[in-house]
């Protein structure tokens, strides 16, 4: 066990990090839809003149919601109605609680492991919380007292649900080659390296897996190309009556989400913390060559290894946001059921098959 | 796409969305590069021909206007500073939003002038701005050429012009395109000087 100290410092490095991720992620997603079609975004908001390229957004934004009235309408629950955007962002944030972000960090006599908790059921503790997401959406709808929202919640549950096997469903094959659901143990797994250059990330192993999971987290978490629950330009969704802080939560839970799903990804696919070739001492190149440093640089390394990765598949998922037309509310379900779910499993025997084989 | 490849059965690897989800990503993708390329050049100091964006940041930032764009209106004058309309009311019959109003008096002192206007409104809330109170006037009084576009009031009231308003402005300001030899527009956005 940890000093209680330590594992609280930890725990604020998580949030700070989500959080900050996540406020950060709204001007993302409007700087890099600007630049991909050509325009420029948000760079309006200034402090004493000072625009920083349009970092104070967020900000602004923050305020706006906080400042806002949180209207109720008269016939909703109350209690429920005022619970339900809290317990969405719970569970997105209690998640990253099982997310490696390094290896160990080595102060002296003490050890820190860089996880916040080091759960050995760790992917089943994910897909728990994960199930319990659509609780938020579904209790919001429904004290909303509002058909459309009701509506929404209706598809939210359906969506989410329908690729929550899914998503289960992917992540098996991976399980089978790594024999643990651990995931500080699974990152471990994927130091090792395929004749003696090849990082053994969990991507080269499991390619459809890779894809197929990428898919069904993008679906998780309720944006474009797979928004039927909120559906924008028809129903408003299951956030309809919501408004200040109420609805700045579902909006944050969507972004949480995103860095989840790229925080999983990450995990499970591209190597957690891996830095190619950085051993516990130093980075040892596969021609020989030696790089030895300390190692709390090793920690450091790792962590920011993780960040970037963490970044880029950020961006993946806003490019793909900003890509694709989304889709009609049959043929998120068609693709769900009838495509990606046989799909998963014919991974599950192909897997299976070449474990098989090489033993 | 040709038309008459347009209900042709998709391939077995089209229908796996996967070669369309790729070739939006390649567009994007190359235009988010580019872009991305040329703002960081940009930051860095250095003179990059190539936008990055085709936004004109419009209070900072004017787009030049081409000469025959119709903008607000203004009324010319004689040598003597007085207005060369006659109040013939042909503006104000053609005038298809009637959004024009002449008053006309008597003009004594001047043997080949009967008329001119006592007073000579414009609603430019009701004005459609087609340009046909220029065409229909025989004295070349009106004109459009005033390059004023930012017209807004907090009332419909400030909507209005008076004749004294429209005398007062001066014909083409430095809003307007210039052309090169062949035709083609050289200037570029630019900043206004605020006096």
């Amino acid at each position: 066990m940890e000093a209680i100290g330590i594992v609280l410092i930890k725990l604020a490095f998580v949030l700070v990090f989500v959080l900050s991720f996540g406020g950060i992620l709204t001007w993302v997603e409007r700087k890099q839809s600007a630049i991909m079609q050509d325009r420029i975004g948000a760079n309006r908001a200034s402090i004493l003149g000072l625009r920083v390229i349009g970092l104070f957004h967020p900000l602004a934004d923050a305020i706006k919601m906080f400042l806002k009235e949180s209207f109720r309408p008269a016939n909703a629950e109350k209690f429920i109605f005022t619970l339900a955007p809290a317990i969405s962002v719970f569970f997105a944030l209690v998640g990253f609680a099982v997310i490696p972000f390094g290896d160990k960090l080595v102060l002296g006599d003490t050890v820190v492991n860089l996880q916040l908790a080091p759960l050995n059921v760790g992917i089943l503790y994910l897909f728990a919380v994960a199930g319990m997401a659509v609780y938020g959406v579904v209790l919001g709808a429904w004290a909303s007292r509002n058909n459309y929202a009701l509506l929404g919640g209706l598809r939210a549950a359906a969506q989410m649900i329908s690729y929550e096997i899914a998503l289960g469903v992917t992540i098996f094959g991976s399980i089978m080659v790594y024999q643990t659901v651990d995931l500080q143990e699974i990152v471990r797994w994927q130091g090792a390296y395929f004749w003696g250059w090849l990082p053994a990330w969990g991507v080269i192993l499991q390619p459809l897996g890779f894809l197929l999971f990428l898919t069904v987290g993008i679906a998780e978490t309720k944006r474009v190309p797979f928004d039927p629950p909120e559906g924008e330009s028809e129903i408003i969704g299951y956030f309809l009556e919501y408004s200040g802080m109420g609805f700045g939560m579902y909006f944050l839970t969507d972004f949480i989400e995103t860095v989840m799903i790229a925080a999983i990804t990450v995990t499970l696919f591209f190597g957690g913390w891996q830095v190619p070739y950085l051993a516990p001492d130093g980075f040892h190149f596969p021609w020989g060559s030696e790089l030895l440093c300390a190692q709390w640089v090793v920690a450091l390394l790792q962590v920011l290894g993780f960040t970037l990765k963490i970044m880029f598949f950020l961006w993946l998922q806003m490019a793909i946001r900003w890509t694709l037309p989304r889709f009609r509310y049959d043929q998120v379900m068609r693709l769900g059921w009838k495509y990606i779910l046989p799909i998963s499993l014919a991974n599950i025997v192909l897997t299976g098959a070449a474990i098989l084989l090489i033993k | 796409m040709n038309v008459h490849d347009k209900h042709k059965p998709l391939t077995w690897w089209e229908k796996t969305y996967l070669p369309g989800v790729l070739a939006g990503l390649w567009l994007t993708t190359r235009h988010f590069v580019r872009n991305m390329f040329a703002h960081t050049l940009r930051a860095l100091g250095m003179d990059v021909k190539w936008l990055g964006s085709v936004t004109i940041q419009y209070p900072e930032f004017i787009r030049p206007l081409f000469p025959r764009l119709r903008t607000h209106h203004r009324l010319t004058k004689r040598d003597d500073g007085s207005p060369r309309c006659v109040a013939c009311m042909m503006c104000e019959t053609v005038c298809p939003a009637k959004c024009i109003y002449i008053i006309a008096e008597e003009k004594p002192d001047a043997p080949d002038i009967e008329k001119i206007p006592k007073s000579f409104d414009i609603d430019l809330g009701l004005c459609i701005f087609c340009g046909y109170c220029v065409e229909a006037c025989p004295e070349d009084a009106i004109r459009m050429d005033t390059g004023i576009l930012e017209i807004s009031s907090y009332g419909r009231k400030g909507m209005m012009r008076d004749m004294q308003t429209m005398l007062a402005l001066e014909p083409k300001s430095k809003r307007y395109v210039e052309f090169d030899d062949e035709g083609d527009v050289v200037s570029e956005p630019f900043v206004e000087d605020l006096d």
